[in-house]
């Protein structure tokens, strides 16, 4: 028969000075972890909302980022009418030319002025494309006219691109009519405005960035793709745009690298001063287990119920560690991707298993840090175990 | 009080397997708090050499992948205050196999003999700038890269352009090295232009960025003016700033870099004030009966207070020396990883942070025993002798 588990509970509850102290250290390490899960989650999961798995992202051979492709003006006419493009309700193929650049000078000319602002030259058809994107206030561009549309985050984060305000850039001043709310998605953190006119601004009319096209279904998807790549009149490749976003996920190596490695040493540490409270444990209640084994409890039982009691200790801590980081749960924060140049916001994400993740590396210090203290505790000799004071 | 070291000691090393689990506990804590703070202190506190603070970045205001004309250079040469100016332009480029994180280094396109006119901090041998200066394919690059690439003077390279749609072969004419950054390739901008225009590209006569050096740390902030004024209202104006604000702005492609240093690193302060707390509670607790004894024999509250505290100054000083150790270890290995165009070839733990840690370990000692400790030495004789555990 096991030790019953409501021992090992009012013995936490005894020493509730050692047990609070402890749980604290196991939390806080906890809470460090959690809140690095939850901002690789929140990344990914910004990428993942800003590509539609039917989109195809056709950019020219060996670029890896929209900035620094090149599509011409003249070949996308041709790409537009290959087959397996899927159209919208005016039977217009669903392709979009889009010319993307940057701009950075909406900070208030302070040191840290923020980075670089994906700007992207678009027609409606693009933005009919991206079916997460909807205003939430203003109206959208209208083409010809020197007008943008801003996102959501950049509107809030910057007063200069707010709606009604002017901004420069080009070759001179646009006006902020509207603001998109593009969810998760990258288009949040990007200005839009209509393609001829940045087009024009930056004299690229001819030489645009790329263009996302849409196929019909998953199967046109790759035979349109096998098609685009084999036209000798192209110079281009074909990701799909969901790939195109995930690749990205290269941004956040370094946070995570850098987040983890402070975890594990942390975690050591952490895992050191559960021992100490388990051994303190152990030694205090070596009448005890003298008498447990007296009763017939085998040594078996005695390592189970230390261990399992370090485990309680752990889990209270991954528990209380996550309550510590939930307040970060949609905390706004952002990232420069390497991929782009650009940065991209987005909020952290308190997952169900982020926050599993969390109480498991608890559990997992617990189970270290009780192991070598149960084990001392099971090998105590019945006699010695009572004479000890 | 010195008289009373040896007990303190002794007292120390009673439970030797309690004292080296807080050590090694509160060291571990240290040791990232010891990393984290040399971190923080390279990126945002460093003061710039007298050198670094003369050298200007000139870029396009709007964002550093517009451009500017190549006829700015000879207008900023001429402004007050300034003594050298070299254009500075990105390249780019794939340098063998580019999905190789390894092969991943900076290339820019300048004029050779005004650059190092720029950057006189740059180390290289004469006769190796001289060849620098004087042959149009050649190239020159960094100590750190040439031992990580394993690149010999005489060697070459191959770039393929991705912003600008040209090869360029280089050959290695000299080694350079620069105590802050020596992971990049330097090759004359005259051979891109050349370059360009054998590919019917017609004249390069955009420019990404400028380097100057003003002639004094008074004219930096007139320059900084001047230039940005000469610029103001035309098709590019200019963003002036010095080379450490420039990096800084790259830095934060990482996010918000400073908010996770300041809150992990108190996330670690807290923990090794817990770990800390709960041993001193452990050990003050095993000992009151002993404290009465003390006591009987004519210890004064004051002097067993004083015990007490010293022990456990004395185990977070241990633990906060061990830990400083081991992030000395961590950081010097952490020298030759460089973190996007953030160089962390002068990565060392500064002295102030030695001295704030080791604060930080005596006042972590005297808050967490301070309590147990207070109520010990208060303890009347009668209730200490008869004091149960």
């Amino acid at each position: 028969m096991a030790i019953p588990i409501s021992y090992n509970v009012r013995n936490l509850v005894v020493r509730k000075t050692t047990t609070v102290l402890t749980v604290g250290g196991i939390a806080l390490t906890v809470a460090v972890l959690v809140a690095v899960l939850a901002l690789v989650e929140g990344l990914r999961s910004a990428f993942e909302a800003s590509g539609r798995p039917l989109n195809v992202l056709v950019m020219r051979k060996g670029s890896t980022a929209e900035l620094m492709s090149v599509v011409t003006r003249s070949d996308f006419q041709v790409m537009k009418f290959k087959p397996g493009i899927a159209t919208n309700r005016n039977n217009q193929p669903m392709a979009s030319l889009e010319m993307v650049t940057m701009i950075n000078n909406l900070g208030n000319g302070k040191a840290a002025e923020g980075m670089n602002i994906n700007l992207r030259g678009l027609t409606p058809i693009g933005i009919e494309m991206r079916d997460q994107v909807h205003l939430i206030s203003g109206r959208f561009f209208e083409p010809g006219k020197r007008e943008i549309i801003v996102g959501k985050n950049i509107a809030a984060r910057y007063p200069k691109a707010s709606l009604g305000s002017r901004v420069r850039f080009g070759r001179g001043q646009w006006d902020v009519v509207g603001v998109m709310d593009g969810g998760r998605s990258s288009a949040s953190s990007e200005i839009y405005a209509d393609l001829n006119q940045i087009s024009a601004d930056y004299s690229r009319t001819e030489y645009l960035s790329a263009a996302l096209i849409r196929a019909s279904d998953p199967v046109a998807m790759q035979a349109l793709r096998n098609n685009l790549e084999g036209d000798p009149r192209f110079n281009i490749s074909t990701q799909s745009e969901r790939e195109y976003y995930e690749s990205q996920m290269v941004s956040a190596t370094p946070v995570r690298f850098m987040g983890l490695l402070v975890c594990v040493i942390m975690a050591v540490g952490s895992s050191f001063a559960a021992m100490n409270t388990m051994y303190a444990a152990v030694a205090r209640r070596s009448a005890d287990i003298g008498m447990l084994r007296v009763l017939g409890f085998s040594r078996a039982g005695i390592l189970t119920s230390f261990l399992v009691e370090s485990v309680i200790l752990s889990v209270m801590g991954g528990a209380v560690g996550c309550l510590l980081a939930l307040p970060l749960n949609n905390f706004q924060t952002r990232i420069g991707s390497f991929v782009t140049f650009s940065e991209i916001s987005f909020s952290l994400r308190m997952t169900p298993e982020v926050m599993a993740a969390g109480v498991g590396f608890g559990m997992l210090m617990g189970v270290l840090g009780g192991f070598f203290p149960a084990r001392s505790a099971a090998k105590k000799e019945i006699l010695a175990a009572f004479r000890a004071v | 009080m010195l008289r009373y070291w040896p007990l303190v000691v002794k007292n120390a090393l009673r439970n030797r397997r309690r004292s080296t689990l807080t050590v090694l506990s509160v060291a571990a804590s240290f040791c990232l708090l010891g990393v984290l703070m040399s971190m923080y202190h390279i990126f945002f506190l460093n003061p710039p050499s007298p050198d670094q603070a003369l050298r200007l970045m000139v870029r396009n205001r709007i964002s550093i992948t517009n451009v500017m004309p190549a006829s700015y250079e000879a207008r900023i040469r001429q402004v007050k205050g300034v003594q050298e100016v070299t254009v500075f332009q990105y390249f780019g480029g794939i340098y063998k196999d580019s999905r190789d994180m390894k092969n991943y280094f900076a290339r820019f396109g300048v004029e050779p003999a005004r650059f190092f006119a720029v950057s006189p901090h740059y180390r290289i041998p004469d006769e190796q700038k001289r060849a620098f200066e004087t042959e149009r394919s050649a190239c020159v690059v960094g100590l750190g890269i040439a031992q990580r690439l394993n690149i010999h003077i005489g060697d070459r390279i191959t770039l393929v352009g991705d912003i600008f749609p040209v090869i360029l072969e280089l050959t290695v004419r000299g080694i350079y090295e620069n105590p802050s950054d020596d992971g990049g390739l330097l090759f004359d901008y005259e051979y891109l232009r050349e370059s360009m225009a054998q590919r019917g590209r017609g004249q390069l006569d955009q420019v990404g960025m400028f380097i100057l050096r003003a002639e004094s740390p008074e004219a930096v902030p007139s320059v900084i003016e001047a230039v940005d004024e000469m610029f103001a209202n035309s098709p590019s104006e200019t963003k002036t700033e010095t080379e450490r604000a420039f990096a800084l702005g790259f830095l934060s492609y990482l996010g918000d870099v400073k908010l996770m240093l300041i809150s992990v690193c108190g996330a670690l302060t807290f923990t090794i004030l817990l770990v800390s707390a709960n041993t001193m509670a452990m050990s003050v607790r095993e000992r009151v009966r002993e404290v009465g004894i003390l006591k009987t024999l004519g210890y004064s509250p004051h002097a067993v207070l004083g015990i007490m505290l010293s022990e456990s100054v004395l185990i977070a000083l241990l633990g906060g020396m061990l830990g400083l150790g081991i992030a000395a270890a961590i950081v010097s290995a952490m020298r030759h990883v460089p973190i996007m165009f953030v160089s962390l070839k002068r990565l060392a733990v500064p002295p102030w942070v030695l001295a704030g840690c080791l604060v930080l370990a005596v006042v972590v000692g005297v808050a967490s025993s301070f309590f147990p400790a207070w109520n010990a030495s208060r303890r009347p004789i009668t209730t200490c002798l008869r004091f149960t555990d």
